[in-house]
């Protein structure tokens, strides 16, 4: 660890790394960043741990990372989902290693069974006599499997903040929460369940090229030209023959023309929140399927039926490191694991009383767009680590964000933007420079 | 139509491996039966291929396209090309399998391998097994369902640009 890098305890530096229209490649490739943003970004945001039917019952428990602090997020006996830290008081050993499991009543360190309630707090210590009078009671081993430091719970959607102190949920996400709620009012019964089986997807990149192409409007068309763009040609070479194939559905609409994209606007929230897709998204003009309609008309009536399923947003940005597709039932999660490495999960949700073709439809969009195997991966794969590459260069030294900038987005929330802009990624990269400089004390 | 030997099928699974070896795409692709699958699950011992996650379960139109993208000027993805090897353990006919019925003309025949996939100066490696479905037409052997499982179908990867 750098205690005595270029830019810890400087906020000046890091602010200087954000300009207008522009940002420092540091951002991208500098390992002193990249473990600042731990402490101070992603300790201080609200960030995605899981969803609450990963763990239906008690003692059900689910192993992740929020930031590079290893977690596991529990079903306690009270039905509330906890999030621990996944460390045990005594020696450090992690307590489980799974990525699912039911513990039962209680954690059991497998080092030396030091046993841990499933809100944390320790239980129990074999031949606990040996503490008496020995200060014990005053050592942190006392914490048990430490909780972090605040946990919501939307709608099944668990979010937490690592530390006890910072912004609230509410104020942290503002409006945004309509892109969640919008995915699970799309099931009749306003209910989502995970799809056991997650796409991983390694990324020799740094995290915020993931985040900045979610919002990205001028890409598909030039980097998916090899694979939308070959979808629609082969499907057309053999007689363009119906109806058509549900693949070429998802795949033809990535190589829409630039007007498509700048019509559909993009809507910048707070905090980096934001999404693409404000009037129209490549989601829009999926087939119909049988049955759904009915179902929705008969749980929300026909008018509120309309209006969930004519929202159909493109991608949701949750800063720092989630995506969602209302439309599609899916969250992918950018999980940093170096400046230069990232872990790209892909995740999909059945609608719970809606016909199985549309979870058909989910799983095969996420295996033809987000997998290790697909096809656009590779397409968008290959330009982020060139990017990466051509940033650990010492020929430039900036990021260009200018395109259709306007001074006076920085102090307006909620606005609807031309769909080509790159004002989501602006205002990311100043929540960026705030939340990293915030709490940051200046060296004297 | 003759009897087929399990020489046949031990042949069959061998070629297929050759022709993608060599990058004869196009050749490979006309081992699958028009309704074919290549299928790639994502979990261990997985039954569903549609309302399961898979990492591909692609039909020819599909693999058609992945074949020509392949080949294509603006594939930056594959400059440099991408190249691959099977090593296969002599593949064993699997006659008590629940979809082999030698007398429909179907066979299913299970092939473990180690498989690299190269790009420029780096080289993967991955291991497991392949289950092949094949079916007896006018034309000869066909693939009705070519099944990859991996020993890690759930482990993070780079990009898998080939067929294995």
């Amino acid at each position: 660890m750098s205690n005595t890098g270029k830019y810890r305890n400087n906020p000046d530096a890091i602010r200087a790394l954000v300009r207008d229209n522009e940002v420092h490649k540091d951002l991208f490739v500098s390992q002193e960043i990249f473990e600042l943003e731990m402490e101070y970004l992603f300790s201080n945001a609200w960030v995605y741990v899981g969803h609450d039917s990963q763990v239906p019952n008690p003692g059900d428990y689910f192993t992740t990372t929020v930031g590079d602090q290893p977690v596991v997020m529990v079903r306690h006996t009270d039905n509330t989902v906890r999030v621990l830290h996944n460390r045990c008081s005594h020696k450090g050993t992690q307590v489980v290693t799974d990525m699912y499991g039911n513990t039962g009543r209680f954690f059991r360190c497998p080092y030396h069974a030091w046993t841990f309630k499933t809100d944390g707090s320790l239980l129990g210590v074999p031949l606990r006599k040996g503490y008496e009078n020995t200060g014990f009671e005053s050592t942190e081993a006392m914490k048990g499997m430490q909780p972090v430091g605040a946990v919501h719970n939307h709608r099944g959607f668990v979010f937490c903040r690592l530390n006890p102190q910072g912004m609230s949920f509410e104020e942290y996400f503002g409006d945004s929460m309509s892109t969640l709620d919008n995915m699970i009012d799309r099931s009749p019964e306003g209910k989502l369940e995970v799809v056991p089986g997650v796409l991983r997807y390694l990324h020799r990149c740094n995290w915020k090229m993931l985040v900045d192409n979610q919002s990205d409007t001028c890409h598909p068309m030039v980097a998916h030209e090899s694979s939308a763009g070959t979808a629609v040609k082969v499907w057309e070479e053999a007689g363009s023959p119906t109806p058509k194939p549900m693949a070429v559905e998802l795949f033809a609409p990535f190589v829409s023309p630039y007007e498509f994209f700048e019509k559909m606007g993009i809507r910048i929230w707070k905090n980096g929140h934001g999404h693409t897709g404000v009037s129209d998204s490549i989601h829009a003009a999926y087939s119909d399927i049988p049955g759904y309609w009915e179902a929705m008309e008969r749980a929300y009536g026909e008018q509120r039926a309309r209006e969930i399923l004519g929202d159909v947003r493109h991608n949701t940005c949750y800063y720092p490191n989630i995506m969602v597709k209302g439309p599609i039932q899916t969250l992918r999660v950018f999980k940093p694991l170096a400046a230069n490495l990232t872990l790209v999960e892909s995740w999909a949700f059945r609608l719970v009383g809606a016909p199985d073709k549309l979870l058909e439809r989910t799983l095969m969009y996420n295996r033809l767009i987000n997998a290790p195997t697909s096809v656009v991966g590779h397409d968008d794969l290959e330009m982020y680590e060139r990017a990466q590459r051509g940033l650990e260069t010492r020929a430039l030294e900036w990021v260009n964000v200018a395109r259709l900038y306007d001074p006076a987005e920085k102090q307006g929330t909620n606005l609807v933007v031309n769909g080509t802009s790159e004002g989501l990624m602006r205002s990311q990269y100043r929540t960026w420079a705030q939340f990293m400089t915030s709490s940051m004390e200046t060296a004297k | 139509m003759s009897a087929v030997t399990d020489n046949d099928l031990i042949e069959f699974v061998y070629r297929e491996a050759r022709l993608l070896d060599e990058q004869r795409f196009e050749e490979w692709l006309q081992l699958f039966a028009d309704d074919g699958y290549y299928w790639m699950p994502l979990l261990h011992d997985q039954s569903d291929p549609v309302l399961q996650g898979s990492l591909m379960y692609e039909d020819k139109l599909l693999l058609q396209v992945r074949i020509e993208r392949l080949s294509g000027q603006r594939t930056y993805s594959q400059h440099p090309r991408s190249r691959c090897h099977h090593l296969l353990q002599r593949p064993e006919i699997l006659r008590d399998h629940p979809d082999a019925n030698p007398a429909a003309g179907k066979y299913v025949v299970r092939t473990a391998f180690h498989y690299v996939e190269a790009r420029g100066d780096e080289q993967s490696l991955y291991a497991g097994w392949t289950t092949h479905t094949l079916r007896e037409t006018a034309d000869g052997l066909r693939i009705q369902l070519k099944r990859v499982d991996l020993i890690n179908c759930d482990a993070a990867f780079g990009n898998i640009q080939l067929f294995m």
